[in-house]
């Protein structure tokens, strides 16, 4: 697999990009308060990113398999849903925890970001569940530079979020981005047999999208009837967090962070 | 956007003419999977009970490619 690393003016595209996707996602923060629809959130976002001159990277997205088109302009994905969540008219309440996904082309780039905000009070264990999502990408910051293989940062992903007693999804993963919001390589959030093949190794300059999924319950996933919507199959709550990155030779640079 | 995976694993339930096995996915799915041209060629022999990795193919989630044996 070839992937290519990005040249400092492709970088400095992608960084723009990823500036609006991290105002984007400022907004909806202080956005999620009780009693607003899913579908407010996504108008919100869409207004900003137009005012920026960029446009959605979801909004049309075919679907992998052969679905429908994603319908929404950004993902909000309550409780139990994991990734994907189409925006409509369900109220957030007192306690949900929204995961809000972003993406955003601009100039002919892309930038894509999530994150999971909690509503109010939640119990301790959500708490220290979204905690836990963020931090992996703490350690993507500090462990993903050139001349590693990324099944060593993977690894690290999976035994801080399995040592909390959390589960890694495995059926959804990140990605390269650039030009196209998917692109090679596929990033995994765990190691295991079926990845060791598509290992691949870091290099300066290579731009990807990491985005740990994680369970508080078991890791296993379903997708509903909307073709969109993953929903963790034993119905507890999740969290996910996404930052697009340009590998360096000390560490990795998120591009979607102010 | 998180992306799917088209790899998953299995277990190899069934094996059938020409080849082919019926393999059951980690999500309880059953697939109808032949090996890769790649394990062929190395021999490996595969039998119900093992577990296997099948990559999915993109057009019909029915079918699939056996592309690795663990163990």
């Amino acid at each position: 697999m070839t992937i290519r690393p990005k040249n400092a003016e492709a970088i400095a595209k992608m960084r723009a990009a990823g500036l609006v996707v991290a105002e984007v996602l400022e907004l909806l923060r202080t956005l999620c308060r009780p009693g607003i629809t899913t579908a407010e959130l996504d108008a919100a976002a869409v207004r900003r990113m137009g005012e920026r001159g960029a446009r959605s990277l979801f909004l049309g997205q075919p679907h992998p398999r052969g679905g429908p088109a994603y319908p929404g302009n950004i993902c909000v994905s309550v409780n139990e849903e994991l990734v994907h969540g189409i925006p409509g008219p369900r109220k957030i309440a007192e306690g949900d925890v929204v995961s809000v996904d972003v993406g955003a082309e601009k100039d002919g780039w892309c930038g894509d970001a999530a994150r999971t905000y909690v509503v109010g009070e939640v119990s301790p264990d959500v708490a220290d569940l979204v905690l836990v999502t963020a931090k992996a990408l703490e350690v993507v910051r500090r462990e993903a530079r050139a001349g590693v293989l990324w099944s060593a940062v993977a690894g690290r992903i999976q035994a801080l979020v399995e040592g909390r007693g959390f589960s890694v999804v495995r059926e959804y993963v990140g990605h390269g981005i650039g030009r196209q919001m998917w692109e090679p390589p596929r990033v995994p959030n765990y190691v295991g047999a079926d990845m060791a093949r598509d290992d691949f190794l870091l290099a300066e300059g290579m731009t990807m999208a990491v985005e740990p999924m994680v369970n508080m319950g078991r890791r296993h996933v379903r997708e509903l009837d909307d073709g969109w919507t993953v929903v963790a199959a034993d119905g507890k709550p999740c969290a996910h967090f996404e930052d697009t990155f340009v590998i360096r030779s000390d560490g990795a640079e998120p591009l979607t962070r102010l | 956007m998180a992306k799917d995976v088209i790899r998953l694993e299995g277990k190899v339930v069934e094996a059938l003419p020409n080849a082919m096995f019926r393999v059951e996915l980690e999500n309880g799915h059953r697939v109808l999977a032949h090996v890769s041209g790649r394990m062929r060629m190395n021999f490996i022999r595969i039998l119900p009970g093992d577990q296997v990795t099948v990559e999915l193919s993109p057009y019909d989630l029915a079918k699939g490619r056996i592309v690795y044996r663990a163990g």
